[in-house]
């Protein structure tokens, strides 16, 4: 996967997008911080999600984090391999450690995510 | 002062080696107003010798159950203890531990809690099991908001023959959450829930329907048919179970239960005037990252040696704070250890014998009152440990006559609205020739 | 040699047909079973539990309690836990069958030893606390708290406001503050720190108004520091209309020095089994009574003591929230916390915190030049390092620098907490250590900072000397295996 196509949230989100399908992960940044990752809490098929609200909990042993999704939209697949593998998410983040395809919905606007050049000032900055 | 080993030589090179002069420059800081103006007004220190003194006078005021023959349970149960629990759970190593943060010197702790969630688990058929609660009924209260979050819903069902405390504790912890508690009654014959009023019940936005096996009554629950139902309506089955029971009656997990909980007071702890105790908290597979309080887990160090782990901890207040599955950050160590010392020191022989003994002489007492004495039985359904007598009498007259023979009578449930009547307990301590002298003066009292 | 090959679980000793306990026989005429109990009602599969002999359990016991660490064994600096001494003569006198043998539900008469000892108990608390009413029945210093904010709630609610709905809480509060919060279903609104390392007055300005139930507050602070704007803090919330919540877990730093009521405090909870020596038992029993003010009394969860002429009497206060929990409290935790404040008197309370904040400053003194100090200025019965500098310059983590005392034989003290401060190391010595042992553990803290320049790989793989090394946490919770399975 190149991360040239990637777009990123402020939260440390990726987000691929390929017609109206989103597919988001965490950043490799921010499974750093967080350490080995033990549990994600995935949502459901069919949940319908609000831009910058949680939709999934990535929890390492002593911490947890809150996943919010970059777009609005209904959430059509889940990556239910990091529930038996949610070391999936260290290993490989922008990759196998996928965690959920969002549909966007009509009218979502992309605009203030940032690209991969941008998003690496931006952790460099924090 | 008795536990301060500082001696003025040690608080002077102390001071001198901060460069302070008095220990009160260490509190300069605290506004002069808000400092204490003299001693506080508390009875002056007490030696060694004076503080036993003191203490036995004030233990003598109280009749104590060395002193008679108790038949009172409602929650609390005058059960054998073995003699070597006391001596274990007394070692310093167990006793002055704080909770086990540091896995690799606290090993003692972990593996003994490890062994406690096995018994208990294994007890009540359930997957897994918590390391304690604070007690039965906050364990019942903590069990009844978890399976509202577990199904996204907030109808709890309590059945009116709930133990009136617990009751108590889970409307406080319920209704402070926005959940709403429906009552079941029971049927006035058996003492046991009213299944037909369950099944008017609205089932559509129930979390879940509690029972409490055997009920308060000590009377045994016909639970198949209220987990059928529940588990249709989509809810979850939580029962509040007596552990010593389990030894006879259907699991929990037989009955396809979802979150167990119960008192351990009967495992091994001293009565202690109502506490300390220990709630026991158990459920499946599928909903153990929803329970709350702390859990031990097994894992390998980095030689693959076997150890124990504080695990799960994302569900816990230390981390998770205002998003946390409950606000507890303690368990019961020590009773639940002494649990698993109890649990072990009877195995499985031994603990169906204790449940088997209750069983037959609680039967026992029953066909005596009802052969000897005037006395009725109020409910018809079968009891396991516990029988709740009617008469038309003032059992609170009755329980002091008893007393000036020597025996704790039963519970009087004029309290709870049933002034004719009282609840016995018969555990396997009570002996032949004591059941026998109580029905012989009950049957003179009635 | 258990050290290498660790204790089996009791089920892996398990032979079939031993016992540990015999019981008296059975000495009524027995009737059939299935007279009893329908057939359907009985169980079926059979829990396993282990078959040891009597002497097999001790062992077993014994040789687990071996591989752990207690305040018996050795320093126990845990922060914000207070690891004091437990006097064995509280553990006797509570095993007294006058106080270990009572039912709770005998009659009042027969168990007026037991009254009147709860009685004095609070009135001890009020005492101390500057306060007026007491409730001794929630379990820990979390079940405390939880009581505390539904009384604060009821309170407001009887005021015809029960609208407000916002609990505050510092960013160094302990984790229970908010979990509280939200168990009483209040949303936690958080006020940042100031410079010295008390709340910050400005920013408690903006958040304080019509919403506002309650500030809670630890004093000193989870940084071990004594707040000293308390009362423009509490001139603020009650202006509000807000209540005040003090968190006793600090407790130990001030008796017979500072009353919490004084300083503006409406509720307190103390934790028994911190400041009263009650042994903490491998993470409970505790016990976490409150005392509240007088317009609050009537709330107190029920049934509590009362006099009345010279008998003691168990009571419903007369707006009383219900109750928190089965009976009235972890009683002979009470008993021994009672013995504890008995054996010291006003002078010698004082004594306690007195002694216990010298120690905290001189370990402090000793210790700064080698590890960071956020807040450089006196503590009081505890203080918080920062693991910064060697986090920076060495890779040594704080969690390496604990692992790494284990080593040195004490316990280590409280990490990452509290959350305001980078890589914190929050350290409490209590009143009851030697100035030796204060001296062992200056030494080992400043060979620790210097092995984290010279050798931080030691540090990094330790701890090195205990039954078994540094366990994999991450394992643990992706596969959990959280009860041992018959094979």
């Amino acid at each position: 996967m190149s991360e040239k196509r990637l777009l990123f949230t402020k939260d440390h989100e990726w987000v691929l997008v390929e017609g109206n399908i989103a597919r988001v992960g965490i950043t490799d940044y921010a499974q750093n911080e967080l350490g080995d990752v033990v549990f994600v809490d995935l949502p459901a098929e069919g949940d319908t999600v609000e831009e910058g609200e949680g939709f999934a909990v990535v929890e390492s042993v002593k911490a947890v984090s809150d996943v919010y999704s970059p777009v609005s939209g209904t959430v059509v697949k889940v990556n239910e391999e990091l529930e038996s593998s949610p070391e999936l998410i260290n290993e490989s983040p922008l990759d196998k450690g996928w965690i959920a395809e969002i549909e966007i919905a009509e009218g979502t606007q992309l605009d203030d995510l940032m690209n991969a050049e941008e998003y690496q000032a931006f952790i460099k900055e924090a | 002062m008795r536990y301060i080993p500082m001696t003025e030589h040690d608080r002077q090179a102390m001071l001198a080696s901060m460069g302070i002069s008095s220990v009160d420059e260490l509190f300069a800081d605290i506004p002069e107003p808000l400092r204490s103006a003299g001693d506080l007004n508390l009875p002056p220190a007490l030696s060694e010798a004076e503080l036993v003194r003191h203490m036995k006078a004030l233990a003598r005021k109280n009749v104590n159950l060395e002193e008679c023959v108790s038949f009172m349970g409602g929650g609390a149960y005058d059960h054998l203890i073995p003699a070597v629990i006391k001596h274990l759970i007394s070692r310093g190593e167990f006793l002055t531990a704080y909770t086990p943060y540091q896995a690799e010197i606290s090993q003692g702790v972990l593996q003994s809690i490890f062994e406690y969630q096995t018994l208990i688990a294994e007890l009540t058929g359930m997957e897994a099991a918590n390391a304690s609660m604070y007690d039965g009924a906050t364990a019942l209260a903590e069990a009844a908001l978890m399976a509202c979050g577990a199904t996204r819903r907030n109808v709890v069902v309590l059945p009116e023959n709930l133990h009136p405390e617990w009751r108590e504790v889970c409307e406080l912890y319920l209704k402070n959450q926005d959940v709403e508690i429906q009552y079941v009654p029971y049927d006035e014959e058996t003492g046991t829930i009213d299944h037909a009023a369950l099944q008017r019940l609205n089932s559509a936005s129930l979390a879940c329907v509690v029972v409490q096996q055997p009920n308060f009554f000590g009377l045994v629950e016909d639970v198949e048919p209220i987990s059928d139902f529940i588990h249709q309506a989509g809810g979850l089955l939580v029962m509040a179970v007596d552990p010593i029971s389990l030894a006879i009656l259907k699991s929990p997990g037989e009955y396809g239960a979802d979150i167990v909980v119960g008192d351990g007071q009967s495992l091994g702890n001293s009565m202690s005037f109502g506490g300390p105790s220990l709630g026991f908290f158990a459920t499946t597979a599928k909903l153990v990252r929803r329970m709350p309080g702390r859990i031990v887990g097994e894992t390998v160090d980095g030689d693959g040696r076997r150890g124990f782990v504080l695990t799960l901890q994302t569900r816990e207040q230390h981390i998770r704070r205002e998003k946390a599955t409950s606000n507890i950050c303690s368990n019961q160590a020590l009773n639940a250890l002494a649990a698993a010392i109890y649990l072990s020191l009877l195995g499985k022989q031994g603990f169906k014998e204790v449940a088997y003994h209750c069983l037959q002489k609680t039967a026992y007492l029953r066909s005596r009152l009802l052969e000897m004495t005037p006395f009725r039985l109020k409910f018809t359904a079968p009891a396991f440990r516990e029988v709740v007598v009617a008469g038309e009498v003032d059992w609170e007259n009755i329980n002091q006559r008893l007393l000036k023979e020597g025996f704790l009578g039963g519970l009087p449930l004029k309290r709870y609205g049933m002034p004719d009547a009282a609840l016995f307990a018969v555990t396997e301590a009570r002996t032949k020739a004591e059941i026998d002298r109580l029905v012989e003066l009950l049957g003179g009292m009635s | 040699m258990m050290n290498k090959t660790g204790v089996p679980l009791l089920f892996e000793i398990s032979t079939p047909g031993r016992r540990g306990y015999r019981l008296p026989d059975l000495d009524v005429p027995e009737v059939p079973l299935e007279e009893l109990l329908p057939a359907e009602y009985l169980r079926q599969q059979e829990p396993e539990l282990p078959e040891v002999s009597e002497i097999e359990v001790v062992r077993h016991f014994t040789q687990l309690s071996r591989l752990n660490h207690g305040v018996d064994v050795d320093f126990y600096p845990l922060g914000s836990c207070t690891m004091k001494y437990n006097p064995r003569v509280n553990e006797d006198v509570a095993a007294l069958p006058g106080f270990a043998a009572i039912h709770p539900y005998q009659p009042e008469e027969t168990v007026q030893g037991a009254l009147e000892l709860m009685y004095n108990l609070s009135q001890y608390l009020a005492e101390l606390s500057g306060l007026h009413s007491a409730t001794l029945q929630p379990a820990a210093g979390a079940h405390g708290e939880l009581t505390g904010l539904w009384i604060m709630k009821a309170f407001h609610e009887a005021n015809g406001e029960g609208h407000r709905n916002e609990i505050i809480v510092p960013d160094s509060a302990h984790g229970t503050n908010p979990a509280s919060a939200m168990m009483a279903n209040y949303k936690v609104v958080e006020v940042p720190s100031d410079g010295r390392g008390g709340v910050d007055v400005e920013a408690l300005r903006k958040l304080v108004g019509p919403n506002t139930a309650g500030l809670m507050l630890t004093n000193p602070n989870t940084l071990g520091l004594f707040d000293e704007n308390i009362c423009t803090i509490a001139e603020l919330v009650h202006a509000a209309g807000g209540l005040l919540y003090y968190d006793g877990a600090n407790a130990n730093a001030l008796m017979g020095i500072v009353k919490p009521g004084d300083t503006g405090f409406d509720i307190v909870h103390y934790n028994l089994h911190k400041t009263f020596s009650t042994p903490h038992g491998g993470g409970g029993p505790g016990a976490g009574p409150i005392v509240v003010s007088e317009k609050l009394a009537p709330f107190l969860p029920g049934p509590i003591v009362v006099k009345q002429g010279d008998r003691y009497v168990l009571k419903q206060p007369e707006k009383s929230i219900g109750r928190v929990k089965g009976f009235y409290g972890n009683f002979s935790v009470l008993v021994k916390a009672y013995a504890y404040i008995r054996s010291h008197g006003a002078e010698g309370l004082r004594q306690v915190s007195e002694t216990a904040v010298v120690n905290a400053n001189y370990l402090m003194h000793h210790l700064k030049d080698l590890y960071d100090l956020p807040y450089n200025r006196h503590c009081k019965h505890e203080f918080v390092l920062s693991g910064r500098r060697q986090k920076e310059q060495y890779g040594v983590r704080t969690l390496d620098i604990a692992k790494r005392l284990l080593d040195y034989g004490v316990h280590a003290p409280t990490v990452y907490f509290p959350l305001n401060v980078e890589e914190a190391i929050m350290i409490e010595p209590t009143e009851t250590e030697t100035k030796e042992t204060l001296d062992r553990f200056i030494a080992a803290m400043r060979q620790i900072a210097e092995e984290a320049e010279t050798d931080p790989e030691s540090l990094r793989s330790a701890p090195h000397y205990t039954p078994v090394g540094r366990l994999d946490e991450a394992r643990a919770a992706r596969q959990p295996i959280l009860r041992w399975r018959k094979a």
